[in-house]
Parts: structure tokens; C-alpha cells; sequence
């Protein structure tokens, strides 16, 4: 009887779990789905879901556009190195406040997550003639360094958390034991937060290759990523749904390969010290 | 080797030598349309006949609007051409961000420029954008739903006609709207239409000392009117409806009329994306006696920003690209229908482009626009679905927002112009007006 309860129960919640991943997925799955329709299909109402006539039009004209490989490479450059560069700053800093707490450590984090509540707009002026003044318009270098500065608030707060799950014990004994700083946080406490960290990596990564508004504001034809390249096929005069729905799939298709086959770090890392 | 030969050879060598020394790179800042696009994919005729390549930057158009002004106010320099509309240019004309095109080549043929397009493109006198194509407002309507209503559809009609044609084309069960129109919120969207039908109902947005006139029985007739057809004949939610969303519903044959812009003239006729292709009709913008018509003007324009360092490379392109030539070099590989329409007169005046259905309309209702005089009664401003000062694109948009909650009930029509006056007041006399 209880196993049957237990096995009733076990079907629902992968039933609910499935219904609340697909009501997520929808607009993904929606957008792949457009991308293969002509732009009348798109429109079609009642919409057409799976039995319209499908066809690669869109994507060849995307292709025939634009050059894809050169927003991609922008994307990965500008997400990867900002992400990397942002948590080799970010460990020593939440090193020292989860392990080397002042009294001011709490006040430091708010501090630091407070710049994110700033709308970025009420920035963009200033922000734009830095850059003018420094040449760094259009330039990957420019945007490597907006990005990590943007992120690096997000990135300190999750390796702080995961480092206080870490017991301080664990490296007191590494210090008795003649280790440096450096060696400490490289070789004891890296190795073992590797899981948040990872998962930090990743949804950094994620959150540069997405961000819009620096990356359209601060670029024109050099350094523009995907996200750029998305924005080139919104129109609000003329119906390019399918086209724009191609471009979306090939901007969110490297992350979204990439986060297939990254799940399980992800979601051991978002859930580390979660249950204890 | 002759003497001949060797000259020949060193005059070569030294030609392309300097077409190489002087081949610039441009980047232009473009909006996302089919025109816009088509030009795009004809650049290599122009590398081919200056040596000088482009690279594009393609945006939204609301997205384009924010990038190209932050950069020309910043002076930024990441762009040589930047493509704007008619509101932006008189004001940044006005104060110089932007390089005269008054010198362009007898070859070019200035004169030719529709005069309703160099006027709204210039200040002072001064043209400071080259119009790549104009647009006005005017009537779609389907053929057969009107037959089968048993009316006629005037070259000229009134609102009056509109609104009866519009209710005895609906039909609820088959989801035919009478009539659809933008309601969006947004000075570009929703805004342009009710703007420019203020016009035809005698209204105005400010009175010869900058006062907003939205406490006027004018703007009362307006929104009443547009409100009261829209409700009784328009499709649901028409209040959040835009452009797009209103090419869609006609191209499905569920809009019996669409008043909107000329150049979705060669969507709705085109087969390959409308149903209805074959049953569209067009007549001039709605009136109502007053002397004024309910139809906008716009160009989506080149112009040169001041702080360039390749002037001499970015006019040749705009030359180029506005020119009778390349008009030419559209309809010999897509056809006339495709051509960038609303700019030249020589284009009206060739008997080829004459056949193509909504040719004559189009510049009929461009020529009827003057963006001068837009109103019945006297104003301090330049422009028919706009007032072309900086502060206009804020009020309007607030403004449009207003009228967009009445639309959609969540306001009475009172309100929202009680609303929208105050928001004009206190913005003008913040501004300094």
C-alpha cells in the first residue's frame, strides 16, 4: 500500500516537473518551431503548430545576410573572457570576506550588490564617453571589461556562499602545514568549491552571452556579438518573424547545447549547501 | 616594349594605385525593413563603382533612434551614415550635428527630390538628409467586402463614410473587423495615426505660444470618434495593436479597412504572405471638410554625421544610394513594385512604375501632406504626425499612453486628455517654453 502511495506520488511530481519544464521550454520550443515556418505560417491564426510545410528559407537568408561566425566569435570572446577574468578577481574577494570576515563585510556585499539595482541607462552617457576618451568603442576589449564589471557583483556573492559552506578548519590545517596564501586558495580551497565554482563559470557565461544593453549600446560593426545580430532582424514595420526566429535559434543554440550537457554541474552547483 | 605601352602601363598602375589610396571603409547605421535590407544586398555595385566598402549596422528601428543619438550627441564617431526619419533631422540639422548636403553632383539631380521630402529633410533651407524613400498614410481597403456591403469607396473619403463602411463590413462571426487601426502606445505607433487624424478634425498639439491644446473640443471630437469606430468596428484589443499587428490581421483577411502606411501597399499585395492580395483597394486618407487630411508624411532618410572623418566617401555613398541609377538597378533585378517609392518625381513620371497598382495613390497622398501647414488652424511647428522639437518624442509617447488606457476602458476619454494635457504643460514649461 505505501509503496503504491510512494509510486502514485512519484508519477505526479514527474508529471508536474514535466509540465512546468515544457511551460518553460514553450518559448524556446516556439521560436525553434517559427524558424522553420515561411512568414505566413508565422502569422497563421490559429497557429500552426507541427503540420505546416517546413522549409530552411529562413535560415538560408540569415546566413546569406549576415556574417554569423564573426557575432559568434564576438559572443564567445566577450562572455568567456569577461566571465574568466571576473572570477579569477572574484575569488580572493570572497575568499577574504567568507573566511577573513570584518565588521564591514556584510555592509561591503550590499554595497556591491546594490550597483545592480542602478538601471543601466542612467549610466550609459558616462559610460559612453569613458569609452570615447579611452578608444574602447566597438572593441571586444571595451565590452570584456563592462561585462565582467557588470557580473563581478553576482559572481562574489555566489563563491561567497559556497566558500562558507567550506569548513575554515580545512584550511587552518593547510596553513599549519606551512601552505601560503596563494597555495591555500589554489591548491586546498579551489579544489574543493570546484562544483560552485564551475557552476558560477557557467551562469556568468550565461548572463554575458544574454546581456543587451551594453553590448548594443557600445558596439556598431566590429565588435557586436549575437545579441546584435538578433536586433538586426526585430522590425516593427514588415512581418520577418521567421527570420528572426532563425537568428534567435543560431544566437541561442551554443548555450543552450551548452547548458544541455552541462546540467548536472549546474544544478549540483546551484544546489551545493542547499540541504545539509 | 613601346613608349605607348609603357605609358599605358604606368597610367594603370599609378590609377589603381590611387583608387586603392583612397578606398574608405563606411559604417552605416540601418534600420531593419525591406528597403533598407535590399540596399544592403546591392552594396557590391557600389564597392565595384567607388572602390569604397560598407559595413552595415542593422537595428530596430526604436533601438537604432537611442544608439545613433547617443552617439551624435556624444560625438562618438561610430558612424559615417546614419539613417534618420523626418523628425530628427530639422532638429539636428538645426543644431549642426550634421553635414549640409547642398553640394551634391549636378548627376545626382537634387531638383528631382519630391519637394514634400526636401522640405521636411532640411532646415533652413539647408537639406541635411537625402530622403532612400517617403511614405505617407492612406486607405486599404478589400474590394470585395465593400461590394458585398454595397458601398463604393470614394478616391477621397470622408470619416463619416469610413465609419458606416467600417460597421457594415464587420461581421463578428467570421472575425472581420471593420476596420483596423493602430491604438499601441508610442509617439512612432499609435501616436502618428491619432496625431495625424487630429489634423483632419481641426485639432493641434500646441497653439501659436506653445500652449498644448488638449483641453480643446478638437482633441474631445478626435478620441471620442476614433473610440467610438474603433469599439463598435475594430478587431479586439486593438488598443496594443501596432503596425505589424495590423498588416497580419489584414494579410488573414480579418481587416475590411486599414489606414496605415503607403509602403505596406506591397505587403498586402504581395501573394506569396497575403490571402488577400488580389482584392485591395486604395484611396486617399479620411477627411472631414476641414481642408486637412488625415495622412502622415515620412522618409526614412541618409544623413552624414558632422563628426566623420570620410565625408567625401559617406556622400558618394548617399549619392549613390538615392540616385535615379539605382532605382534603376531595383527594377531591372527584383521588378518595379520593389523599388524604394516616395522620393524622386522621376519615378512617378516613368510610365512603367505608373503601372503598379498603388503607385498613383502613394504620391497622391504624399503630395497631399505638408508638413508646414499640417493643421486647420495655425502652429509653430514643422511636421503633420509630429511637432519636430526635441521634447515632442517624450510628451507623445506619454501622451499615447494616456489615450492607448482609454481605448482600452481603463480611463474615460476625459480623463485621459485631462491627463495628457497636464503631462504637455508641465513638460513645455520645464522645457522653457
Amino acid at each position: 500500500m505505501a509503496r503504491s502511495i510512494t509510486a502514485r506520488r512519484k508519477t505526479i511530481n514527474t508529471a508536474i516537473a514535466w509540465s512546468i519544464g515544457l511551460l518553460i521550454f514553450f518559448p524556446i520550443l516556439w521560436t525553434i518551431l517559427t524558424s522553420f515556418k515561411s512568414e505566413a505560417d508565422a502569422i497563421a491564426f490559429p497557429p500552426k503548430f507541427l503540420f505546416f510545410d517546413w522549409t530552411l528559407e529562413n535560415y538560408a537568408v540569415v546566413q546569406e545576410r549576415s556574417d554569423y561566425t564573426r557575432y559568434l566569435w564576438n559572443s564567445i570572446i566577450i562572455a568567456g573572457l569577461s566571465t574568466l577574468i571576473g572570477v579569477i578577481i572574484a575569488i580572493p574577494a570572497a575568499w577574504s570576506m567568507a573566511f577573513v570576515p570584518s565588521r564591514h563585510t556584510k555592509d561591503i556585499l550590499l554595497w556591491m550588490l546594490s550597483t545592480k539595482m542602478l538601471p543601466a541607462v542612467g549610466v550609459l552617457y558616462p559610460m559612453y564617453l569613458i569609452f570615447i576618451k579611452l578608444g574602447l568603442l566597438d572593441t571586444r576589449t571595451g565590452l570584456v571589461m563592462v561585462l565582467m564589471l557588470i557580473n563581478l557583483p553576482i559572481i562574489v556573492w555566489m563563491l561567497y556562499t559556497y566558500f562558507k559552506e567550506i569548513p575554515g578548519e580545512i584550511l587552518e590545517a593547510a596553513r599549519m602545514d606551512g601552505a601560503s596564501l596563494p597555495k591555500e586558495i589554489i591548491y586546498v580551497l579551489t579544489p574543493m568549491a570546484v562544483p560552485g565554482i564551475a557552476s558560477t563559470l557557467l551562469l556568468n557565461f550565461i548572463l554575458a552571452w544574454n546581456e543587451a544593453f551594453w553590448t548594443l549600446n557600445l558596439t556598431a560593426a566590429k565588435a557586436a556579438p549575437l545579441t546584435a545580430f538578433i536586433a538586426s532582424y526585430s522590425s516593427p514595420e514588415g512581418l520577418f518573424y521567421a527570420k528572426l526566429s532563425a537568428a534567435s535559434t543560431m544566437a541561442i543554440a551554443p548555450i543552450l547545447i551548452m547548458g544541455w550537457f552541462s546540467q548536472k554541474q549546474l544544478v549540483r552547483g546551484l544546489t551545493f549547501g542547499a540541504v545539509k | 616594349m613601346t613608349f605607348t605601352t609603357r605609358t599605358l602601363m604606368g597610367a594603370c598602375a599609378i590609377s589603381a594605385f590611387s583608387a586603392a589610396a583612397f578606398a574608405e571603409t563606411i559604417t552605416i547605421a540601418t534600420v531593419n525593413n525591406g528597403d533598407m535590407i535590399r540596399m544592403q544586398s546591392y552594396t557590391d555595385a557600389f564597392t565595384a563603382k567607388t572602390g569604397h566598402t560598407v559595413e552595415w549596422v542593422t537595428l530596430e528601428e526604436n533601438v537604432l533612434r537611442q544608439r545613433v543619438t547617443t552617439d551624435i550627441t556624444a560625438k562618438g564617431g561610430q558612424f559615417d551614415i546614419m539613417t534618420i526619419g523626418m523628425y530628427e533631422t530639422p532638429i539636428w540639422g538645426k543644431n549642426g550635428w550634421l553635414v549640409p548636403l547642398n553640394d551634391l553632383s549636378a548627376d545626382y539631380d537634387a531638383a528631382d527630390i519630391l519637394p514634400a521630402m526636401a522640405g521636411g529633410l532640411s532646415y533652413d533651407g539647408t537639406l541635411f538628409a537625402a530622403p532612400f524613400y517617403g511614405e505617407s498614410s492612406m486607405v486599404m481597403y478589400r474590394t470585395d467586402l465593400m461590394e458585398k456591403a454595397g458601398l463604393t469607396m470614394p478616391e477621397a473619403p470622408t470619416w463619416d463614410f469610413i465609419r458606416e463602411a467600417a460597421a457594415k463590413m464587420t461581421d463578428r462571426a467570421t472575425e472581420t473587423n471593420g476596420i483596423c487601426l493602430r491604438g499601441k502606445a508610442g509617439w512612432g505607433e499609435g501616436g502618428a495615426v491619432i496625431t495625424a487624424m487630429s489634423n483632419s478634425f481641426g485639432a493641434r498639439w500646441f497653439d501659436m505660444d506653445w500652449k498644448p491644446q488638449f483641453d480643446s473640443a478638437e482633441w474631445a471630437n478626435t478620441i471620442t470618434f476614433f473610440k467610438g469606430m474603433m469599439d463598435e468596428s475594430g478587431p479586439t484589443g486593438y488598443a496594443t495593436n501596432g503596425f505589424n499587428e495590423n498588416l497580419s490581421l489584414f494579410q488573414q483577411g480579418k481587416c475590411g479597412m486599414w489606414i496605415d502606411a503607403t509602403v505596406a501597399a506591397s505587403f498586402v499585395t504581395n501573394a506569396k504572405d497575403s490571402t488577400v492580395a488580389d482584392k485591395v483597394g486604395f484611396a486617399l486618407a479620411p477627411d472631414n471638410g476641414l481642408g486637412k487630411r488625415s495622412n502622415w508624411l515620412w522618409a526614412w532618410a541618409l544623413a552624414i554625421p558632422a563628426g566623420t572623418q570620410k565625408v567625401d566617401a559617406a556622400k558618394s555613398f548617399i549619392e549613390w544610394a538615392t540616385s535615379k541609377e539605382y532605382i534603376d538597378l531595383v527594377a531591372a533585378k527584383e521588378g518595379w513594385a520593389n523599388v524604394p517609392p516616395g522620393a524622386r518625381q522621376s519615378l512617378y513620371d516613368n510610365p512603367e512604375y505608373q503601372k503598379v497598382p498603388f503607385a498613383k495613390m502613394t504620391l497622391d497622398s504624399i503630395l497631399s501632406a505638408n508638413p508646414n501647414e499640417p493643421t486647420v488652424q495655425p502652429v509653430p511647428y514643422v511636421g503633420v504626425q509630429f511637432a519636430a522639437i526635441p521634447e515632442f518624442a517624450g510628451i507623445a509617447t506619454d501622451v499615447s499612453q494616456e489615450f492607448a488606457a482609454a481605448y482600452a476602458g481603463q480611463q474615460t476619454v476625459e480623463e485621459a486628455l485631462a491627463k495628457a494635457q497636464a503631462i504637455a504643460t508641465d513638460a513645455m514649461e520645464a522645457a522653457g517654453y
